[in-house]
């Protein structure tokens, strides 16, 4: 691969050298880190990254290539990526990986995506980490640092901003999984399989292996777009709903907040990420934005009742506040890193939320459980989790 | 849950000697155990029979048993010191099996003992492979399908399940010999009837073969609570088919997607559940198929291992710490990560690449061919972490101390007459079987051409692995075009040689306004590649021979152009948290550089007020372990570390060998993970600006560079670097000797084959021979006459090529003499002894392969008086400041002085172990300034007691090799034996070593002519002991001529039964064997095999049988005393007051 000198210029004035990689344009939008050491093709098309961009800490990125099975999304949701290593492959040999269809640079030009590889990631990571995720530019086209610069001092603030909206595919359907789809495993035997229920998924930036998830443990998932109404959705007939992952703040998605709050005692709930966020604001709590945000595969998760710990995927920059919530409503994890709210549940209707993504891809399987503990809430209808969480 | 209250008192098993597949990975992780144990008041009972260990000072354990690993030994400890529970997983396969042999027993129930880390249960289930299997199958995951059969029929009715090739494994063969993979019918029928004759029960694995496909580990840890984390996936950059210890590994995993990688995560935790290991950690091992991403299990080790202590070293992770704590009853979530302060319950990720590749010591295996397959034979490793793949992986072959610089070609070097096309064809052919050299194989290769799809379809080696050796290959290529025009530049601009002119400009000031920017992105760029300056050097000198560049040159033109390595933390996390140890590597792969802590240090203050004192000191470690230097210098390395630390002075280590007690990020102050060579070295002295380096405790590794960390102007502590090499400059201490009146072996360096006959023919055959500057006794051989004298220059016996720029030393051999070895702390004035040792086996066998005493036992105190004149002596006269070691030999009732090293010795650590002294300790604070008086050890100990060292050799490794002791070190460990009598110490370390002296049964004596006389009264005094003896025809005429009953057992020839038959009946318990010259090496190699394979103890000089029997008299009327070295130091200081 040639090298095209880029740019990666951060709005507090900090500037890192690199090649530019995929579209090799330009990108703008808050540059946050992630320490996943694998899954970056999952991690490139989460639509939980709408509007930012993605820096991988790890030393190597690229190297298997990418392929039909492992996106999040149709296309990558991401702004802009940077790279320490970026392995493109080589004229000599086919890409080798046995599942490999070509390039992760190949595929981020037609994807319109642009990144940067060959950046000293590390210290790029340590700045975060100390100044806070902050806003930036990658540019292959303008090399002028005081006009980048200005450019990254112009770009709006995550707070405030409503993402979901735009990272939503927008459109209402029925989810048919295809054959090249990667099938999740199950965490455990289904209880009663036969039985099939209908799930309203309302779709703020959401990742497919969520609705293969709920395929799988015998939950059909029918999609929703992130402004859709509570009558809507109610009038479809759905078992429960879900509500999905998604970018950015929750506080400005008015219209799903509302949409939650009606929903609320008619359907078994169970929010994800930004779903979470969401639920806790519909129910009445408050949420704020975190110094870096929570973005790997390696988060301890501590369950409230039992005291076990999974190993979580996450990626999120805002976070709820557990003080802020009504007393129907109760945590059940934690993080064990930093303390902060993973997981609640109410006791006053059936919804029930976590932080973390439980889908994983990228990430370990280990809160696969969550979803035939959905599907429970969903056979026991009507009756809030309460003390029968811990049992699930 | 938090810690058991059931539990105060835990018996912790060590893994004994150092053998090949269990090395000083056991010291890491038992020593973290014993520290994380003590931490929670636990009090602490070790078995462990190795005395180079860290773990066995008396510090980390209340009762210190250093005993024989055998069930009837822990049971009697048990029986007496009653512990609460007994830990067995942080000492290897050696403590699981005696836990699991105590447990059959029922002498754990018997005194309430539980076992903790794994139940016994569980070992059990991971330990056999049916049952393993049976789990395996039963929770749904996959293994290599495979069958046992004894007949032919059976083995042909297996094939149905398998396609070809097919692996075909006898049972309890020897190095697996006997083995083979069938590739078709034919084939297998051949090595079925092979395979069935090889083993000794007849039996084979038939299994389908998984070769060629990636092998995987991870390192899990589980809780009480069913909390478990994936430490660390690493990934075999050799394809299965070579050993894991014996293959380049990396980590992190490199070539696998998410879901595969998930899937093998949650594969590993299932199976960590289903056998059961609950509160520890352990690992398991996977085989993925790269053509399909088929996985299956290849194997799970229920406990700590080698694999475990790497990924300790490679994330920051402390896994035997952690592993010990859950022992006691924690959850993960209530322990803490050390580096980050947050919850140890996580799985760390790495920013950075971690590259392992192992040592290797087949040189000293003639006979053995160096190629690696299923059975581990590596004796050391070292590992490297770098900014990328290249990087480390380049870091870590210079960090191999082989002589490499990284990547380099070999057979341009070895074989430089043939052409390129002839070397690929070699190379390409060479590249079929896996040797230790195939990465370099494999670079020169692909430098010749070899296509990346050839080279997978040769070697199996991943593809993505290649194209970074690729991507190699072409930087050196645009290396030599693109840098060797700037510097000819800069050469020319000059005027003079560059190295002339670098020193002229002054750091940071620009000659005569040339652009050297283009100059250092180029070479910044190739040393983020790993490309060391020597290397850098070299590939250069072949296209501008003129500028005679050396690696200093591109060190100094580095430094100017400002391209220096940064440092960067092992945080465990990615730098997601703020990282609070010191614990680095450097890389060129970035430049921003991490925050240097040294907040930590609370002792730094308290040691300010010695002014006199150093404020900084840096330790260099041993780096590999390899045959001759082990793991006793890492033990001097920490003690060292201590030492320092307790007057306040602030520590830094450098090593990179992951298995180490010093590499743990708690035992100095900081820790340098970087290659122990001299560019690494200047660097971390330019950042941390060390007051003294200390050079003496790491072996030769250390040494070799210490004239030249010297010249670069930095300050070495104790003994001058130049004194040192005084020391092994044989003229000028010949010299040095003959001034001060102590005789010595007549000697001569020899510069070429005639001189050396010449010098021979003057000092009188038997002449002990060998080449400078070796340590371990590398090719050191005693020699009878001209002719072998000639074959051995030629080459042809000792494998080396010797020229004329390494002189040959040729001394007289002193038969039949006594050895003697010295260890000795000097300072500026004095001297103190700290051990007399004398070997039991007469001179000629390398004091690491021989088993030696503390006291002397035979010595006569006019021969000890002599003995410490002379160590005084030379202390004195040599410059010596810190540690002394003298080789002595008594010869006729004189005293000779064979060599003298001021440096630390193989036996520092025994000596320490032996009198309760920590002699390291004392000779670091002593090169620090301190005096012998001011730390209070001014007379030599005198135990009350005896202690015995006894040597572990790695012949069973080693199929083909001679078995033969000589003056090249060939033992991998040791062990000690400690009791009141000599006789029954000696007994001890033979059986800790694994070859117990029988008490009765049947004996075979065979001797070599000279030893006949000699051996009439020790068969005399066997006979006594009611052994019934067997002896070869000449043996036993002797014995029958005075009197001695002997049964004819026939020699080794066409007549049957013989010798070998005779063992293969199992009638014999014993076997004496001796031999002189090679005439008779090639019977003893076969019968030494024989009895490895039988289990029957041999013994093989007349020293070790007279000792032996001394120990078995003894035993007749003294029972074996069994107490910790607590107490034996204790009594030692009794018996000293009262005399």
């Amino acid at each position: 691969m040639l090298h095209k000198p880029a740019l990666l210029m951060l709005d507090d004035g900090a500037c890192f050298e690199g090649s530019a990689c995929g579209a090799a344009l330009e990108a703008a939008g808050e540059v946050v880190f992630t320490t996943g050491m694998c899954g970056y093709q999952e991690t490139l098309t989460d639509p939980s990254f709408y509007g930012q961009i993605i820096t991988f800490t790890a030393a190597h990125l690229g190297n298997y290539g990418v392929n039909s099975h492992d996106d999040e999304a149709p296309s990558p949701a991401a702004q802009g990526a940077v790279f320490h290593d970026l392995f493109t492959g080589a004229e000599e040999i086919p890409f080798p990986h046995w599942r490999a269809e070509g390039s992760l640079n190949n595929k981020m030009r037609e994807a319109g995506l642009t990144g940067i590889h060959g950046v000293d990631t590390r210290s790029l990571t340590l700045h975060l980490r100390a100044r806070g995720s902050r806003n930036g530019v990658i540019s292959a086209l303008d090399l002028d640092k005081p006009s980048l610069l200005r450019r990254a001092r112009e770009l709006p603030s995550m707070k405030g901003l409503d993402l979901a909206v735009r990272a939503s595919a927008g459109r209402h359907y029925v989810f048919v999984p295809e054959e090249k789809m990667n099938r999740p495993a199950l965490a455990r035997p289904l209880e009663r399989p036969e039985e099939k229920f209908k799930v309203a998924v309302m779709d703020f930036g959401l990742k497919r292996s969520i609705l293969l998830h709920l395929h799988v443990n015998g939950m059909e998932p029918e999609v929703w777009p992130a402004t859709a109404t509570a009558e809507d959705i109610l009038a479809s007939g759905p078992d429960g709903v879900l509500l999905s992952n998604g970018p950015g703040d929750p506080e400005p998605c008015g219209y799903a907040i509302r949409t939650i709050r009606d929903l609320l005692g008619k359907k078994p709930i169970f929010g994800i990420c930004l779903g979470h966020q969401l639920l806790a604001l519909a129910l009445g709590g408050k949420t704020y934005k975190l110094p870096v945000g929570h973005h790997g595969m390696n988060h301890p998760v501590k369950d409230a009742r039992t005291g076990q710990v999974t190993i979580t995927s996450q990626n999120h920059g805002f976070n709820v506040d557990p003080d802020s919530l009504p007393p129907r409503v109760f945590p059940t994890h934690w993080n064990l890193n930093d303390g902060t709210l993973e997981g609640l549940a109410s006791s006053g209707e059936p919804a029930f939320s976590v932080q973390y993504h439980p889908e994983t891809s990228p990430g370990t399987w280990d809160a696969h459980y969550l979803f035939p503990l959905f599907r429970r809430l969903i056979i026991e209808s009507g009756k809030p989790l309460g003390g029968k969480y811990a049992q699930a | 849950m938090p810690r058991r209250e059931d539990l105060n008192s835990i018996m912790v098993l060590g893994s004994g000697p150092i053998i090949i597949g269990q090395a000083c990975e056991f010291d890491y992780s038992g020593t973290q155990g014993c520290k994380a144990l003590k931490e929670e008041g636990c009090r602490i009972i070790l078995l462990n029979s190795n005395p180079a260990t860290v773990m066995t000072d008396v510090a980390f354990s209340d009762r210190t048993y250093m005993e024989p690993l055998t069930p009837d030994m822990a049971a009697e400890i048990i029986r007496k010191e009653r512990p609460d529970a007994i830990l067995p997983t942080l000492g290897g396969q050696t403590a699981l099996n005696l836990a699991m042999a105590l447990h059959r027993s029922g002498v754990l129930e018997e005194c309430g003992v539980k076992v903790i880390g794994a139940r016994p249960s569980s070992i059990e289930l991971a330990e056999s492979r049916e049952a393993f299997r049976a789990t395996m199958l039963k929770i749904g995951l996959d293994m290599p399908k495979s069958g046992l059969a004894s007949t032919p029929e059976e083995a042909l009715s297996l094939i149905g399940l398998l396609s070809f090739p097919i692996i075909i494994r006898p049972s309890y063969t020897l190095g697996g010999t006997g083995g083979g993979i069938a590739y078709n019918l034919e084939e297998f029928k051949e090595a079925v009837r092979a395979g069935i004759n090889a083993s000794p029960i007849g039996q084979i694995l038939v299994e389908e073969s998984v070769l060629g496909w990636k092998e995987i580990e991870l390192e899990v840890m589980r809780d009480n609570a069913d909390n478990a984390v994936v430490i660390c996936g690493i990934e075999n950059f050799d394809p299965m088919g070579v050993h894991t210890g014996d293959s380049i590994t990396v980590a992190p995993i490199l070539t696998l997607t998410d879901t595969e990688y998930q899937a093998l995560r949650q594969d590993a935790l299932s199976v960590v559940r289903a056998v059961g290991v609950d509160t520890g950690g352990c690992n398991i091992q996977f085989a993925v198929d790269p053509a399909s991403g088929r996985r299956v299990v290849i194997e799970m080790n229920p406990r700590v291992s080698r694999s475990s202590a790497l990924a300790s070293k490679a994330t920051g992770f402390p896994i035997a710490r952690v592993a010990a704590k859950l022992a006691l009853g924690y959850r993960l979530d209530e322990l803490r990560n050390d580096i980050t302060g947050t919850s140890a319950c996580f799985e760390p990720v790495i920013d950075y690449v971690v590259v392992k590749v192992p040592r290797f010591n087949f040189e000293k295996f003639h006979g053995s061919s160096p190629v690696l397959g299923f059975q581990m034979r590596s004796v050391g490793e070292t590992m490297a972490l770098g900014g990328n793949f290249r990087e480390a992986l380049q870091k870590a072959l210079r960090g191999l101390e082989t002589g490499l610089n990284g990547l380099e070609p070999r057979l341009k070097k070895n074989c430089p007459r043939l052409s390129s096309s002839e070397r690929l064809e070699e190379l390409k052919k060479k590249l079929y079987t896996a040797d230790p050299e195939r990465v370099l194989l494999l670079y020169e290769a692909m430098q010749l051409g070899l296509s990346v799809e050839e080279a997978r379809d040769i070697t199996g080696i991943d593809p993505w692995f290649l194209l970074q050796i690729l991507a190699l290959v072409r930087e050196e290529r645009g290396l030599a075009r693109e840098l060797a025009p700037l510097i000819k530049n800069a050469v020319a601009l000059c005027g003079e040689g560059i190295r002339e002119h670098l020193r002229l400009f002054p750091p940071g000031q620009n000659p005569e306004n040339v652009d050297l920017g283009p100059c250092a992105r180029r070479l910044r760029q190739c040393k983020a590649q790993g490309f060391s300056d020597a290397r850098i050097a070299g590939i250069l000198s072949e296209v501008i021979p003129e500028c005679a560049l050396r690696g200093e040159d591109i060190g100094a033109l580095r430094r100017l152009l400002g391209v220096r390595p940064v440092f960067r933390s092992v945080d465990t996390c990615a730098g997601e948290f703020e990282a609070h140890t010191p614990y680095f590597y450097s890389t060129y792969d970035g430049e921003g550089r991490d925050p240097l802590h040294s907040g930590h240090l609370a002792h730094l203050k308290a040691g300010s007020k010695k002014g006199a004192l150093p404020r900084k000191v840096i330790i260099l470690g041993g780096g590999p372990n390899r045959i001759g230097q082990g793991v006793e210098f890492d033990y001097c390395c920490v003690q060292a570390c201590f030492a320092l630390q307790e007057l306040g002075i602030s520590t830094i280590m450098v090593n990179s060998n992951p298995e180490t007690v010093s590499t743990d990020y708690d035992t100095a102050d900081s820790l340098y993970f970087e290659p122990v060579t001299l560019e690494d070295l200047l660097a971390i002295c330019e950042a941390e600006k060390p007051d003294g380096v200390i050079v003496q405790f790491g072996g030769q590794t250390p040494l070799n560079i210490a004239l030249d960390l010297e010249k670069a102007g930095v300050p070495i502590l104790g003994t001058r670097p130049a004194d040192i090499a005084l020391a092994e400059d044989r003229e000028a201490f010949g010299m040095l000797v003959e001034r001060l009146g102590i005789p010595q072996p007549p000697s001569g360096m020899a510069v070429n084959e005639e001189s050396a006959c010449r010098i021979a023919k003057e000092i009188g055959y038997p002449v002990m021979v060998r080449p400078s500057f070796v340590l371990g006794g590398r090719a050191m051989r005693i020699i009878h006459s001209e002719a072998d004298l000639r074959a051995y220059i030629g080459g042809q016996e000792s494998g080396l090529l010797l020229d004329s720029s390494s002189p040959i030393l040729v001394d007289k051999f002193l038969e039949a003499a006594i050895e003697i070895d010295v260890d000795a702390v000097v300072d500026p004035q004095s001297v103190t002894i700290a051990a007399v040792m004398e070997h039991i086996e007469q001179a000629g066998i390398h004091s690491g392969d021989s088993c030696c005493s503390i006291p002397t036992h035979t010595l006569k105190e006019a021969s000890l008086d002599c003995i410490r004149d002379y160590a005084r002596k030379l202390g004195l006269s040599l410059g010596t400041v810190g540690l002394l070691n003298v080789q002595m030999a008594i010869h006729r009732g004189e005293v000779y002085v064979i060599e003298a090293n001021p440096r630390a010795s193989r036996t520092v650590p025994f000596v320490s172990k032996a009198c309760g002294l920590n002699i390291a300790g004392i000779a670091a604070r002593v090169m620090s300034g301190r005096t012998l008086k001011e730390e209070g050890f001014t007379e030599e100990p005198r135990p009350a007691y005896h202690a015995v060292k006894e040597a572990v050799l790695p012949f069973d490794r080693f199929p083909g090799a001679e078995i033969v002791l000589g003056p090249e070190m060939r033992s991998t460990g040791e062990v000690m034996g400690i009791d009141h009598s000599f006789g029954i110490a000696f007994l001890k370390a033979q059986e800790a070593a694994g070859s117990p002296i029988p008490r009765a049964g049947n004996i075979i004596l065979t001797v070599t002519d000279s030893d006949k006389e000699p051996l009439v009264p020790l068969a005399g005094r066997l006979a006594r002991l009611g052994f019934v003896i067997y002896a070869t025809p000449g043996t036993r005429d002797v014995l029958r001529a005075h009197g001695i009953a002997a049964e004819l057992v026939v020699k080794i020839g066409p007549q049957r039964p013989h010798l070998l038959d005779f063992m293969r009946s199992r009638q014999a318990s014993m076997i004496v064997n001796t031999v002189s010259g090679a005439t008779s090496a090639r019977d003893a190699t076969l019968i030494r095999a024989e009895a490895m394979a039988r289990k029957i103890t041999t013994i093989t000089t007349l020293a070790a049988l007279a000792a032996a029997v001394e120990g078995l008299e003894t035993r007749l009327v003294n029972s074996r005393n069994l107490a910790p070295l607590q107490d034996y130091y204790a009594g030692a200081a009794r018996g000293k007051t009262s005399c």
